[in-house]
């Protein structure tokens, strides 16, 4: 039976007028890597400090690593590692005594937090650089500093508030190699990897970008405190099928302008070199033959126009949108992960 | 030991040592208070200079003149010839006080009425008020001696025996020297000042830099996180009592009669007050600006209003019932008290209980509102 490490129903949190958290439901299993993904405010960091205690919710149930979250709120603790969006370890300590503080304080003896901060400093790369003030890390060597941080007491909850957010690609690509061979065990083939009987770990993690979004097994849609849309990378693309046309041609300009005044035309966005248009549910067809003559009738040129797959950044804007905008989206059913589930455990 | 709290004294610890600035605040400003306080802020009026106008120019006139150069308060630095000139001179804040000796001086002294006159400048009301008082007393003791002369050399034998006498005895601080007053004050604000900003600075900056977040997510309770980080301006603050109290010792020359480890203690005591403002100030702050403001407002009036620098018995009724809620007050009685009187508990045990009741009182108040979450 699937084991889940994070499970919310109905969590609300209110900061004056502003709900932002509103009815948030989700549950992340062991093994599993969970995208919240959302615009800014749309109440992405503020689920996971509900999640991790930081801040109190106003409503909701919550239990994180086994534990109730408002019960057994330091327990929660000690089993999550929380990297927030800003760097907060300290920039006046070194990498080494920053690892050791947050050993230490979340339980690690004075015999073992040596030797698990080398592991995991060599883990992330940066063994060689232990001795150096935190502050003088580029964007990137502090990103995977407080990864490791969060990882030196193996916890089973990883909770990443934008872990890779100024971090340039090739870091963004070590970031997720590291996070990948935590959630496969065992990631300590010398020490036999999680404690037994365990599976791998749980991480939830907000994201403002699209290409990491679809590398996570499943991805919550969150707007306005709401989780409306959830399910794999795939399902999520699927609700979009046969409804995106790319449009290659010139003059750019032109072609955006002709492909806003066809009235099946929801959307146009720029990808580079190409336009993706998204029309309405079985518009495809129409649209696709109409729109090239009249492009054509205007003295724009066409070189490629047809139906592709739809990307996770067509389903981003599509659901960014107001519900009148984006027709027959929500009617559809989602992931069938999506839904109440009740305790997973026993 | 509770390894949390160990692991977040040591950090602060190893913070403390790579921050200059608090470095400073901790190990310099306390000493250049001490000595900057110990020597400016005195009350000791010594020196004034003085301008004299001689129209006498009599031995009797330089006997007076003598005798004001005797006492160690005045310093003839002019002899002047006119009043415009003695005006100017006063007005230019070169000279203090003028003595004005008429030119019927030892005449008028043979015939029993002679005035000398004193012109004083009351801009400064210190240096006004001792010179006044010092002027007449030697002025009184000048007449005395020239009675005594008078009844000797009329022969009447029997010796000028004055009918009343002050016979003063000075306790604790008999050369009344400002700095034994001053000194322990200084303690007392060091110490007060010390902790309670620095407390209050330390939990604002991790609230400043994000570092707060982090250090919420950690399984340390709220109690341990407050322990933890003022333990380490505890320990300092203690260092810093016994170096300004040995400095006050041994340069100074204030005395240290009372029982040392009592002197620790109820500065201890005082630590807790200091701690209980930092740190209630430190949940009302957001920056470490403010923080540092919170805590000024609050320093500035305890130290006007203890009793350091303006007797508490001069002050207005209402401003006597406003330091009764400054702790300040309390520990400069107890430390006075201990330093210079060398009392024991008894004495000073009621200041003592109030200190406690403030220290316990704002401590508490500032754990109550400290909420180890972000919300």
């Amino acid at each position: 039976m699937t084991e889940y490490l994070i499970q919310a129903q109905g969590l609300h949190k209110s900061f004056g007028e502003n709900h932002a958290v509103n009815g948030v439901s989700l549950y992340v299993a062991a093994g599993e890597i969970y995208g919240l993904v959302g615009s800014d405010g749309a109440g992405k960091t503020t689920t996971l400090r509900l999640l991790v205690g930081a801040m109190q919710a106003d409503a909701g149930e919550m239990e994180v690593g086994g534990y109730d979250v408002r019960k057994q709120v330091e327990r929660v603790r000690s089993q999550t590692g929380y990297l927030s969006q800003r760097f907060s370890l300290y920039e006046d300590l070194t990498v080494l005594e920053n690892i050791r503080f947050f050993a230490e304080v979340r339980g690690l003896s004075s015999g073992e937090w040596l030797p698990r901060s080398m592991e995991i400093l060599d883990f992330v790369g940066l063994a060689e650089f232990k001795d150096r003030r935190a502050g003088q890390l580029s964007g990137g060597m502090k990103q995977k500093l407080g990864l490791a941080s969060a990882l030196v007491t193996r916890p089973r909850v990883l909770l990443l508030d934008e872990p890779t957010t100024g971090v340039d690609p090739v870091t963004r690509q070590d970031f997720w190699q590291l996070v990948i061979k935590l959630v496969s065990p065992p990631i300590f083939e010398e020490n036999g990897g999680m404690p037994e009987g365990q599976g791998g770990v749980s991480v939830l993690l907000t994201t403002p970008y699209m290409d990491e979004a679809a590398r996570c097994h499943r991805v919550g849609f969150m707007r306005e405190g709401k989780m409306i849309a959830e399910g794999t990378p795939s399902e999520l693309r699927a609700m979009l099928n046969g409804r995106i046309l790319e449009l290659r041609g010139q003059p750019i300009s032109l072609l955006r302008k002709v492909a806003h005044q066809d009235g099946d035309v929801e959307d146009v966005q720029a990808f580079g070199d190409r336009l993706h248009v998204r029309v309405g549910e079985n518009k495809a067809e129409v649209v696709l033959n109409r729109l090239k003559s009249r492009i054509r009738s205007e003295g724009g040129e066409v070189t490629d126009l047809r139906s592709v797959p739809p990307v996770l950044e067509d389903v981003f804007i599509a659901l960014s949108e107001s519900e009148s905008k984006v027709s027959r989206l929500w009617e559809r059913p989602t992931s069938g992960d999506f839904g109440l589930r009740g305790q997973a455990h026993d | 030991m509770n390894s949390r709290l160990f692991s977040i004294i040591r950090k602060e610890f190893i913070q403390i040592i790579r921050d200059p600035r608090t470095l400073a605040m901790i190990l310099v400003i306390p000493v250049m208070q001490l000595f900057l306080l110990g020597y400016a802020a005195t009350t000791d009026v010594r020196n004034v200079p003085i301008a004299v106008w001689d129209q006498s120019r009599s031995p009797e006139s330089r006997a007076l003149q003598d005798a004001f150069r005797a006492a160690d308060y005045f310093r003839i630095a002019f002899d002047v010839g006119s009043e415009a000139e003695l005006r100017d001179l006063i007005e230019r804040g070169e000279a203090r006080a003028a003595l004005i000796i008429p030119p019927d001086y030892s005449e008028r002294l043979l015939e029993g009425d002679a005035q000398v006159a004193m012109v004083l400048d009351g801009s400064d009301s210190t240096v006004g008020t001792t010179a006044l008082s010092t002027a007449r007393l030697i002025g009184q003791a000048q007449a005395t001696k020239i009675m005594q002369e008078q009844t000797a050399r009329s022969g009447r034998g029997a010796e000028f025996k004055p009918p009343l006498e002050v016979r003063t005895q000075v306790w604790y601080n008999p050369d009344l020297i400002s700095a034994h007053f001053m000194i322990p004050g200084v303690i007392g604000m060091i110490l007060f000042a010390i902790t309670s900003i620095l407390t209050a600075t330390t939990i604002v900056r991790e609230r400043e830099r994000g570092t707060i977040e982090q250090l919420i997510v950690t399984p340390i309770r709220s109690w341990e996180l407050v322990v933890g980080k003022l333990t380490p301006y505890v320990i300092l603050s203690l260092f810093d009592t016994l170096v300004v109290l040995a400095l006050g010792h041994l340069w100074f020359k204030v005395p240290v009669r009372g029982d040392l480890g009592l002197i620790i203690g109820l500065s201890g005591l005082l630590l807790l007050s200091g701690l209980g403002i930092g740190l209630f100030a430190s949940t009302v702050a957001n920056t470490q600006q403010e923080a540092m403001l919170t805590t000024w407002m609050t320093l500035l009036p305890a130290i006007f209003l203890s009793g350091f620098l303006f007797p508490l018995e001069a002050m207005p009724v209402v401003l006597r019932w406003i330091s009764y809620v400054i702790p300040l007050r309390y520990y400069l009685v107890i430390i006075r008290a201990l330093l210079l009187k060398g009392v024991g508990l008894a004495a000073i045990q009621n200041e003592v209980i109030a200190l406690a009741l403030f220290g316990v009182g704002i401590m508490g108040a500032a754990a109550l509102r400290f909420r180890k979450r972000l919300d």
